[in-house]
């Protein structure tokens, strides 16, 4: 269980508030216009951006001061998601051992993790030889690895057409949401969170929202989380 | 994004960094102030006066002739396009690491008393130039800095949208007051100011070209008042005088807007439709031949001389040119070593302390290690070792101008992930930074070995038969007036820089997998 208890946020003259708890395996939608502050929440609950004041908490543990690393947490950021003068294999190993020394078993891991996500056989490549389809599934396969139990995605699949875009999503779902993790995922697109998402956040208006079930927040959007959706 | 001042540390630790600045605050100041210790008090000479009016007036006259040169030469490269233009703007660069004594050589061959410019006077009746004096050390510093001043006004041509020229020609509207005019006037005062600070701490090209009373800079008065009469308190003055004016002309190019000198897009050529007359053109390619012309005559002279004079090299220049290898090696890695500390450690502290060698008298800081080190070490042990490490820190400033931009975009790019993922550290050094700044160390590398190879300084002072470098090994031979010998010593020369240089930032360039 994620609970972000009186959180405030501030970046120049930007701030943002919440309260709010995330239960735990949900698949989470985050919604909201442009410059809302989405991006800024997940890099406060990453631990790239203190907070203000107020605490965010896992599980009853506040992890507020923890560095990034040593959170209970993983990030796929919009873009630079793999290290391009690493293999998909050592991109993937990082997860595992910083130092980058694996052990057999270790190493079978990660070969295994790449037949799961359909990149079998791909693991001696650079990022730069594999099609950006690919490379989504290669970033995905070290959140598989990571095994942390809150999982934060920032757009990493918006440089994409929408028929790979929902496709993994949908690889997401069945992987990350399969093993009963939590996610928080940043959209745009109500399609993407009816795909997915169990609940959605609205992050609007200096506020974020408490999550609530997709279907009835985007059928009947509060006023502000309306005329950023328009007419579906 | 901001970085939280909570939830992230710094990613490498500060030590090293901090470790380098007091390095190079000690071997700068701190080897001013043993030079002064020892002398036990300073000294003004009569004629000291007259060394920095001369050192100013030729700082200026340089810096000012090198950019009134570069406009036409910058604007004519802005607006044509022609076969070899990159090329051209390649070799624009070239002089950089070009060893001064070189072109000292190949300026002899041209402007020198028996060289061409001369025979064509006297086939015609007319009285010899003389390279020597003011007008020389003027000439000299044209040579070296012409080019960078293009690089820098170049810059600046490319920095205005094509759409401008586009819209001026459209309302057939004067280019030149319209865009070109107020570019100049925000560009061309700090290129100007970068080239008199370069000018000022002028040695090699005063010691060939300069001397005598009225042509001598305050590094060429220091290594007089070193070599001829061990006068330290005198030397150490001049070091502090030198100090003084560098940190004036360094202010003053900070409050000026510089391009950056590493910048790209020189290669791009806006779209122009202006200057298509005859007379424009014409103007355009005489600005461009002449130009070339000024700069690989005395480079095609080296080379013709110098390869029937490769055969007449005494078996010592060759020891010497090892001798210079090595040097060059350590002082490259150490260099580059010193610059990465620095610029991971980030801060405006390490960037004062990378600019600092910038101001220094090399001849004092070598004169300084010297008095530091001598009651512990035999001095003749130390000449190269000396010189290894004042090459370094003199080309700390470059490596560093190269690599804390580069360390700062990686940072921005991957640091996020690399926080993401806890890579701090050696590790983080290991795995994300030294691969992705293989391209820039290789290329700072390669800038400190090619200025560390070419450099005549503090060798000069102190070297014994068995210590000499492959330059001292030339200025001797051309002191000996053994011409052919100094001219096979220049080609030499100016291969090992140049292949330096090209080795290293080659290997910097490979693997480019990512």
């Amino acid at each position: 269980m994620l609970r972000l208890d009186g959180l405030r946020l501030a970046q120049g003259d930007f701030a943002l508030a919440a309260d709010l708890v995330v239960q735990g395996g949900a698949t989470v939608a985050v919604m909201g216009p442009s410059g809302g502050g989405k991006s800024t929440l997940l890099s406060v609950i990453a631990g790239f951006l203190a907070p203000v004041a107020g605490r965010v908490l896992w599980g009853g543990a506040d992890i507020t001061a923890l560095p990034p690393a040593a959170r209970p947490v993983s990030i796929l950021f919009q873009d630079n998601n793999l290290f391009p003068h690493l293999t998909i294999a050592q991109n993937i190993g990082l997860a595992l051992r910083p130092a980058l020394r694996l052990t057999a078993a270790e190493a079978d891991r990660v070969e295994d993790v790449l037949v799961r996500v359909g990149l079998a056989g791909l693991g001696t490549r650079r990022p730069a030889a594999l099609s950006g389809g690919q490379q989504s599934r290669a970033a995905l396969a070290r959140l598989l690895v990571a095994q942390k139990p809150l999982v934060l995605l920032d757009e990493p699949f918006a440089a994409l057409g929408p028929a790979l875009r929902a496709e993994m999503l949908d690889l997401c779902a069945q992987t990350l949401g399969g093993q009963g993790r939590t996610l928080l995922m940043v959209t745009h697109d109500p399609q993407d969170a009816r795909r997915i998402a169990s609940d959605v956040m609205a992050v609007e208006g200096g506020e974020v929202s408490a999550p609530a079930p997709t279907a009835q927040v985007l059928d009947h959007p509060p006023p502000g989380l309306r005329a950023y959706l328009g007419k579906e | 994004m901001a970085r939280g001042p909570v939830a992230i540390g710094a990613p490498f630790a500060r030590w090293p960094g901090t470790a380098a600045a007091v390095l190079v605050l000690a071997l700068t100041l701190g080897t001013l102030a043993a030079v002064l210790w020892r002398a036990g008090g300073v000294g003004w000479a009569a004629g000291d006066w007259q060394v920095v009016r001369f050192t100013i007036l030729q700082a200026a006259l340089s810096a000012a002739l090198s950019v009134t040169l570069a406009i036409p030469v910058a604007r004519a490269l802005a607006r044509r396009r022609f076969p070899g233009r990159g090329l051209l703007i390649t070799l624009l660069g070239a002089p950089f690491i070009l060893p001064v004594i070189v072109a000292v050589l190949g300026l002899l061959a041209i402007f020198g008393r028996g060289g061409l410019v001369n025979a064509g006077l006297g086939a015609l009746g007319l009285p010899p130039l003389s390279i020597y004096g003011l007008h020389g050390v003027v000439l000299a510093h044209v040579f070296f800095n012409l080019p960078l001043a293009v690089r820098l006004i170049l810059q600046g041509w490319a920095a205005i949208p094509a759409e401008r020229f586009r819209l001026a020609a459209s309302l057939g509207l004067p280019v030149g007051r319209l865009l070109e005019r107020p570019m100049l006037r925000a560009v061309v005062p700090g290129a100007a100011m970068v080239i008199f600070l370069i000018c000022l701490t002028s040695f090699a090209v005063a010691l060939t070209l300069g001397g005598g009373p009225r042509a001598t800079t305050v590094e060429l008065a220091i290594y007089q008042a070193l070599r001829f009469d061990f006068d330290l308190g005198r030397a150490a003055l001049l070091a502090a005088v030198q100090f003084g004016l560098c940190a004036l002309a360094a202010l003053a190019v900070w409050g000026l807007a510089v391009p950056d000198r590493m910048g790209a897009g020189l290669d791009r050529v806006a779209e122009r439709w202006d200057g298509a007359g005859r007379p424009e053109r014409l103007a355009d390619a005489l600005a461009i031949t002449l130009a070339a012309l000024f700069l690989l005559a005395p480079l095609a002279m080296v080379v013709a001389r110098g390869l029937p004079g490769l055969a007449e090299l005494p078996p010592s220049v060759w020891r010497a040119a090892a001798r210079s290898v090595v040097i060059a090696l350590a002082s490259a890695g150490l260099a580059v070593a010193l610059a990465l500390a620095l610029a991971l450690r980030g801060g405006v502290r390490a960037t004062l302390a990378g600019a600092l060698p910038l101001a220094a008298s090399s001849l004092v800081l070598g004169t300084g290690l010297f008095l530091l080190l001598h009651p512990w070490v035999n001095p003749a042990t130390l000449a190269l070792p000396v010189t290894a490490l004042v090459n370094a820190v003199m080309s700390l400033p470059f490596a560093l101008r190269v690599l804390a931009p580069a360390v700062a975009r990686i940072e921005a790019g991957h640091g996020r992930l690399a926080d993401a993922l806890g890579l701090t550290g050696w590790r983080r050094l290991r795995l994300v930074t030294l691969p992705r700044l293989r391209g820039p160390l290789g290329f700072a590398g390669g800038l400190a070995a090619a200025l560390s190879i070419g450099d005549l300084g503090v060798i000069a002072l102190f070297a014994g038969p068995q210590t000499e470098t492959l330059p001292l090994a030339m200025y001797r031979l051309m002191g000996a007036y053994r011409m052919e010998a100094a001219a096979g010593a220049a080609l030499l020369l100016l291969a090992l820089a140049l292949g330096l240089f090209w080795l290293m930032d080659r290997g910097g360039r490979g693997d480019a997998a990512a």
